[in-house]
């Protein structure tokens, strides 16, 4: 099987390279477009912000690429939300993969003094959906690290609330986005991991 | 629910794990991927490295470490010691660590804070402050791992670090540290309740119950211990276990 990591402007792609090792799964990372295009499997990681992760995908034109995948395909943190419709990240248009919206988390001042932002840590995810969470409980902890969430809609596959309650996975077709770290996210992480590589 | 945090601190010295108490009579506890790949099996959230000898030489060490650690742990953890250029942190980061952690070198260049988020974000910039209340009452900064006194009150220099672009804060009470007589309540309630950003406490844990109070009346995000740790004082599974049977939300 041959497995691809997106290379391109985000931060933990050595991270997600990482936790594959340690699964046993070789990955190569790369951003020739041959490569990607044939890879078996894809994962598109991302830490960052979305317009400068988005110019530099338009620039290589990656964005089409990206689009027009048909094997499977895992958007991690920025990377899921770069394939959702729109993000409100300094006014981003995305890659539509995905019709859900990304929002700036926004604390009810009275409410929610206590709930900072961006989100660090571990939190539950629930009302879990797909092969992608086989084997995981109901409110199963993952990390996160993250300022913008994909709103709920027809893709959730996964739910965690946080101000209020959010898609922490989301899946169309061949794509599938988690907005969680699951190369940080102990062996949970390492579970959804494995599973992706068997879909 | 987001958990609260229980991050255990390894201080690195020539690769080694160490911890000084009151930053003095450095102590051998091992080897720190070894201890981290442990921790981070019985339920540590993150870890923090701290390499105190860090000179210029060390760096390479350093980044070797860093890598080593990356291949072989599977929870978040921020490295810090010595960081004071934004190529210091694309070497780290490019390594496997998560975040970086700045102290001395932020306090005498802020626009380093500034310069950092804006290239890595500011979820990978934590900011380390060492604290001291002197007879004043007043919480001061000190660097250079505690060594040097400034005139600056921590909670103005928190402030401006958040609005430069930290993204988190990690607050040792020198007071504390090392005496196992519990975490600094007061200076680490008056900076989780009015930063916009997590602040880890760190300096005085000696009990579960010195946990549960700076979680519960101190609002801290997360706690970060050593030695109780390393020495076997305190398991993790059973700090959290304790924890979660009186309320705090942690991962079990």
């Amino acid at each position: 099987m041959k497995l691809v990591i997106i290379k391109y402007n985000a931060g933990n792609i050595q991270s997600v390279l990482y936790a594959l090792e340690r699964i046993g799964v070789e990955a190569l990372v790369t951003d020739e477009e041959d490569l990607i295009r044939s890879a078996d499997k894809v994962i598109f990681p991302g830490v960052g912000e979305a317009s400068t992760a988005m110019h530099y995908l338009r620039e290589r034109g990656l964005d089409t690429l990206i689009k027009n995948l048909t094997q499977p395909v895992l958007g991690i943190c920025l990377g899921m939300q770069l394939m959702c419709d729109y993000s409100e990240e300094n006014d981003t248009h995305c890659l539509g993969i995905f019709e859900e919206q990304v929002k700036k988390f926004n604390p009810d001042a009275q409410l929610q003094q206590h709930l900072k932002v961006p989100q660090i840590g571990w939190n539950t995810i629930y009302d879990l959906k797909t092969g992608l969470f086989n084997g995981l409980n109901n409110n199963s902890y993952c990390y996160f690290v993250h300022g913008y969430y994909a709103a709920k809609g027809t893709h959730t596959i996964a739910t965690t609330d946080y101000v209020i309650p959010y898609s922490s996975a989301l899946h169309k077709n061949n794509f599938y986005g988690v907005q969680f770290h699951p190369e940080k996210s102990a062996a949970i992480g390492e579970q959804i991991l494995k599973n992706f590589i068997k879909i | 629910m987001l958990t609260k945090r229980i991050i255990p601190c390894l201080d690195i010295r020539d690769g080694r794990t160490v911890k000084g108490v009151n930053f003095e009579n450095i102590r051998d506890a091992g080897d720190p991927v070894e201890l981290g790949a442990f921790y981070a099996a019985q339920g540590a959230d993150e870890l923090v490295f701290l390499d105190i000898t860090a000179t210029i030489e060390k760096r390479k060490t350093l980044s070797e470490l860093v890598n080593r650690i990356s291949h072989h742990i599977n929870i978040p953890f921020t490295v810090g010691g010595g960081i004071s250029s934004v190529d210091d942190v694309s070497v780290l980061l490019q390594n496997g660590a998560d975040k970086i952690s700045v102290n001395t070198s932020a306090f005498k260049n802020a626009q380093l804070i500034n310069e950092l988020a804006k290239e890595f974000g500011s979820q990978c910039v934590v900011l380390a402050i060492d604290t001291k209340q002197e007879a004043d009452g007043n919480w001061y900064v000190y660097l250079n791992g505690g060594r040097v006194k400034t005139d600056t009150k921590c909670v103005d220099w928190a402030k401006q670090a958040v609005d430069l672009g930290a993204g988190e804060i990690l607050l040792t009470s020198m007071n504390h540290d090392g005496t196992k007589q519990g975490f600094a309540l007061d200076i680490t309630a008056t900076l989780a309740e009015q930063l916009p950003v997590p602040v880890i406490a760190s300096g005085g844990g000696g009990t579960m119950e010195h946990f549960l109070d700076v979680f519960e009346m101190a609002k801290a995000d997360a706690a970060l211990a050593a030695s109780i740790f390393h020495f076997k004082e305190i398991g993790i599974p059973a700090l959290k276990h304790f924890l979660h049977d009186k309320g705090i939300v942690v991962r079990i």
